[in-house]
């Protein structure tokens, strides 16, 4: 008989170990996949792993596919330590990358100091506030923010391929039902020349930190994290509930926003129905991973976008189809759910006939 | 036995022995040795303090945990003694042993009758009323004097009512001993009296009692034998007519007790005032509720839980609005205020549920400790937390009020009940605010954390505060109340001084018998 018993304390070792071993794991089930499309395991393995850090041009492919995940992942991560559920991030970062090629593509001209900023803010607004109406709902009416966000994103999606074919469309684009393009001066700059690695990637990266500080280290975080950990005596000591609520959703609405901001101005530079395969909610799965901390979200951002950079250029030299990226993608996120069972209990196994005299095993 | 006390010897056949149990949980010892013998017919009070272990030692009677060291013998046919298989309860109930816990296993939407027989027979029987066994348990009711409208939903029944199914379950699954955790707990202390008199009649007729308890009172009146435990470990087994409070509650803590007596004080001005204040709906609504409090008094709120209790303490609290009526607090109506208003206007706010309300669990001792005060000046900068300040608070109150952690930084979650009250003792009281609300304050305290909670009160009322106090313990309540008001399914008493009331009365009150009884 297996009994389970909670665990007084949870060491860092642990904390940092069970995410690694999740994501192990979960690249060692994606070796029965890969055995039944008939590739070698372990040349496959030895692809993905140089496909993603095997020359600077990998890396770059990497740190820009890495950008949008840190910023969807920050997103479910914020909310989640509150326990608001935004499911919404897909949505959330096509609303952004709308307002970025709204504000972005002619409607203003101004120099990139100027234009650059504007063009963020607009996304995060536009990410925000798709956020806000989810987080009203559920404030005013109780309806389950997993069920209104995760809806939005659908509505979102055809909104957008609305306004694509119709009143944004590039009148120049041959009848391919996308944006007009950018302005140069609302393009983020790239970091190095002929890499697609852009600025983006800073913005990500100072958010991180930012929002590792804001949790760790001010009011807010701490607001934050009361009514995450119980809402019930947050309110009895008198933490504004509600509000903390309404701007967390905010904040996690415009940090998705953000990644839609990024991918338009960074990469793309126009806005397609396609944008994203799915950033929003690979999100979900780095703030898992992360433990929902700022600064592991980064760690693990770069950890599912080198599975779907390696997947991809192991597709294309063996001819292993690149979903299995994300199959270990979603191994991983199940991984991880199950391994925080490991986390809150300490397993241990009980003999089926023992008698109660013979109890020397005592629990370790 | 060899235990010096335990000298008279017993005409009484025994029914169960538990020898040499010792039962860990990780580096905590839960009961260690404890040999415990239950003879035909008598009731035994295992006494104890929160955590001495009295849960885990009847848990492992039942079979619920199974025992590191030591075993259960239950007589068999011929009254020899033989083992019970450990860490079965289907074998405990074949053998006769019947548990009421604290929080009753019904299915609160089948009828009484339909949980008594929920299981002593095939899962596919046809019909759920058949008639030899409804002849049957009519027959028990009449028998142990317990009676309860068998056709009537268990969620329809009141507590006290379905603590009789519970028994009666047990009975009519022949039990030969008879286990009740902590019964008294959600009972009036009438009701506690008729449980007591059932009790008894069916010791005499053979079966064997234990029951769980620390209050002192109902094991010296209702026990014939006490069962001291103290840190997992028996330190006393007597007969109840050889024992005094005194020497019971010495037993228990394990060392002698100081008492905290209420000076008389002459009370000053109206700090708090209700004036028909309604609020709510259904079980949990207050109607039409009016008291003042003055500076320097205690006024207890009697009353069973769930009649108002609830919803009074919110309202003090600043978390629900009054429908009608006002709320004034030092003649400034406060009637929509909220929980950081009340907080800065000077009421302290105890809660009842102390692990729910009282303490974000997975934060730090120190994070809990200035979690109402986190945004004022004196814990942050520009909205970014001054952890210097945090720090030195937590240092600061955790010595002056001996919270027992491994420091500030100690996750609250892991501290004793007690020690997680200091904390909210600490930060609600510190401040010195002019009312406080304490709503059951001791509730599920040792004797030693309980004193403490006492202690504080009485200061805040030395030092001129009003502290309105919700309690169900009577003892407690007559023990620091200046007046005493009953609260009955939403209406609240007159408040009237203790010392012209008496527990009878007070006790009617809490049963709804206002009028006669005053």
């Amino acid at each position: 008989m297996i009994r389970f018993e909670p665990r007084e304390t949870v060491s860092p070792f642990l904390r940092v170990g069970v995410p690694v071993a999740a994501a192990l794991a979960a690249l060692a089930l994606a070796a029965l996949p890969i055995m039944a499309a008939g590739a070698p395991v372990l040349q496959a393995y030895a692809l993905m792993a140089k496909g993603a850090f095997g020359s600077f041009f990998a890396v770059s492919e990497l740190l820009s596919r890495a950008t949008p995940l840190i910023l969807t992942g920050l997103a479910a991560a914020l909310a989640f330590r509150a326990r608001l559920w935004n499911i919404g991030g897909e949505g959330q970062l096509y609303a952004g990358a709308l307002a970025a090629v709204a504000v972005g593509s002619g409607a203003i001209s101004a120099p990139p100091a100027v234009m650059i900023p504007l063009v963020l803010l607009a996304g995060a607004m536009a990410g925000a506030m798709m956020m806000l109406v989810p987080a009203l709902l559920k404030l005013r009416l109780g309806a389950d923010e997993v069920v209104t966000t995760l809806l939005l994103n659908f509505v979102v999606l055809l909104f957008v391929q609305m306004m694509l074919e119709g009143p944004m469309k590039d009148p120049m684009g041959m009848g391919w039902p996308q944006s007009e393009p950018m302005a140069d001066a609302a393009m983020l700059p790239k970091l190095f020349d002929r890499m697609r690695v852009h600025a983006g990637l800073i913005v990500a990266l100072v958010t991180a930190l930012l929002a590792h500080i804001l949790l760790a280290r001010t009011v807010w975080g701490f607001e934050i994290r009361a009514v995450g950990e119980n809402q019930d005596a947050a309110r009895h000591a008198g933490i504004p509930v509600t509000a903390t609520f309404v701007r967390v959703a905010l904040f996690s609405g415009a940090l998705a926003g953000l990644a839609g901001v990024g991918e338009v101005a960074g990469l793309k530079g126009y806005l397609t129905a396609d944008l994203s395969p799915g950033f929003g909610y690979a999100g979900i799965v780095v703030a898992m991973l992360a433990g929902l901390s700022p600064l592991g979200v980064v760690v693990a951002a770069l950890f599912i976008a080198g599975v779907f950079v390696g997947a991809d250029s192991m597709s294309r030299a063996i001819g292993v189809s690149n979903y299995l990226a994300d199959l270990v993608v979603a191994t991983s996120l199940i991984a991880v759910l199950v391994s925080g069972l490991f986390v809150r209990f300490r397993v241990r196994l009980v003999g089926p006939g023992r008698r109660a005299s013979a109890g020397k095993d005592i629990v370790a | 036995m060899s235990d010096p006390l335990h000298a008279r010897p017993h005409e009484r056949k025994v029914v169960l022995s538990l020898a040499g149990i010792t039962k860990r949980f990780g580096a905590m010892t839960a009961n260690e040795a404890v040999d415990l013998d239950l003879h035909a017919g008598e009731i035994v009070a295992l006494l104890g303090e929160n955590g001495a272990g009295k849960t885990t030692l009847m848990n492992i009677l039942f079979g619920h945990y199974v025992a590191d060291e030591g075993e259960v013998r239950i007589a068999g046919p011929e009254g020899q003694l033989v083992p019970l298989e450990p860490g079965s309860p289907h074998a405990a109930l074949n053998a006769g042993i019947g548990m009421v816990h604290q929080h009753f296993a019904l299915a609160e939407n089948l009828t009484a009758f339909e949980n008594i027989v929920l299981g002593t027979r095939p899962l596919l029987s046809p019909s759920t009323s058949s008639r030899a066994d409804r002849q049957r348990l009519e027959a028990l009711m009449r028998d142990s004097g317990l009676t309860v409208d068998l056709d009537l939903r268990v969620s329809r029944l009141s507590v006290g009512e379905q603590q009789r199914v519970e028994i009666l379950k047990a009975l009519y699954r022949d039990a030969r001993v008879l286990v009740l955790d902590e019964p008294t707990a959600v009972l009036t202390p009438q009701e506690s009296e008729g449980l007591f008199a059932t009790l008894r009649q069916l010791a005499g007729k053979g079966l064997a009692i234990v029951f769980i308890s620390h209050k002192l009172a109902e094991v010296l009146s209702a026990s014939d034998r006490v069962a001291v435990l103290r840190m997992g470990r028996k330190v006393a087994d007597l007969p109840t007519a050889e024992c005094d409070r005194q020497k019971l509650a010495e037993l228990m803590v394990g060392h002698s007790l100081s008492h905290s007596r209420r000076e008389p004080r002459a009370p000053g001005d109206v700090l708090l005032a209700f004036e028909g204040v309604s609020a709510g709906t259904g079980r949990e609504a207050v109607r039409d509720l009016s008291l003042t409090l003055r500076s320097g008094e205690i006024l207890g709120v009697a009353g069973v839980s769930g009649n108002g209790q609830a919803m009074f303490a919110r309202l003090v609290s600043g978390l629900e609005r009054a429908t009608t009526g006002r709320i004034l607090l030092a003649g400034r109506d406060v009637t929509a205020q909220d929980a950081r208003a009340m907080i800065a206007a000077g009421i302290a706010r105890i809660p009842e549920d102390r692990h729910r309300d009282g303490i974000v669990g997975a934060m730090s001792v120190a994070e809990n400790l200035v979690i109402e005060e986190i945004r004022s000046e004196r814990y942050q900068r520009f909205g970014f937390l001054d952890f210097s300040a945090i720090a030195a608070r937590a240092r600061e109150a955790i010595d002056a009020h001996d919270i027992r952690c491994r420091g500030g930084s100690a996750i609250s979650r892991l501290l004793s009940g007690g020690n997680i009250q200091k904390i909210v003792l600490a930060r609600t009281l510190d401040a010195e605010p002019m009312v406080v609300l304490a709503a059951q304050p001791s509730r599920g305290l040792d004797i030693g954390a309980t004193g403490e909670v006492h202690r504080r009160l009485l200061a805040a009322r030395a030092r001129g505060a009003g502290v309105i106090l919700i309690s169900e313990d009577l003892d407690e309540l007559f023990a620091l109340s200046d007046r005493i008001a009953v609260i009955h399914r939403g209406q609240l008493s007159v408040a009237r001084d203790a010392d012209e009331l008496d527990r009878a009365t007070v006790g009617l009150m809490m049963a709804g018998h206002a009028e006669e009884a005053a």
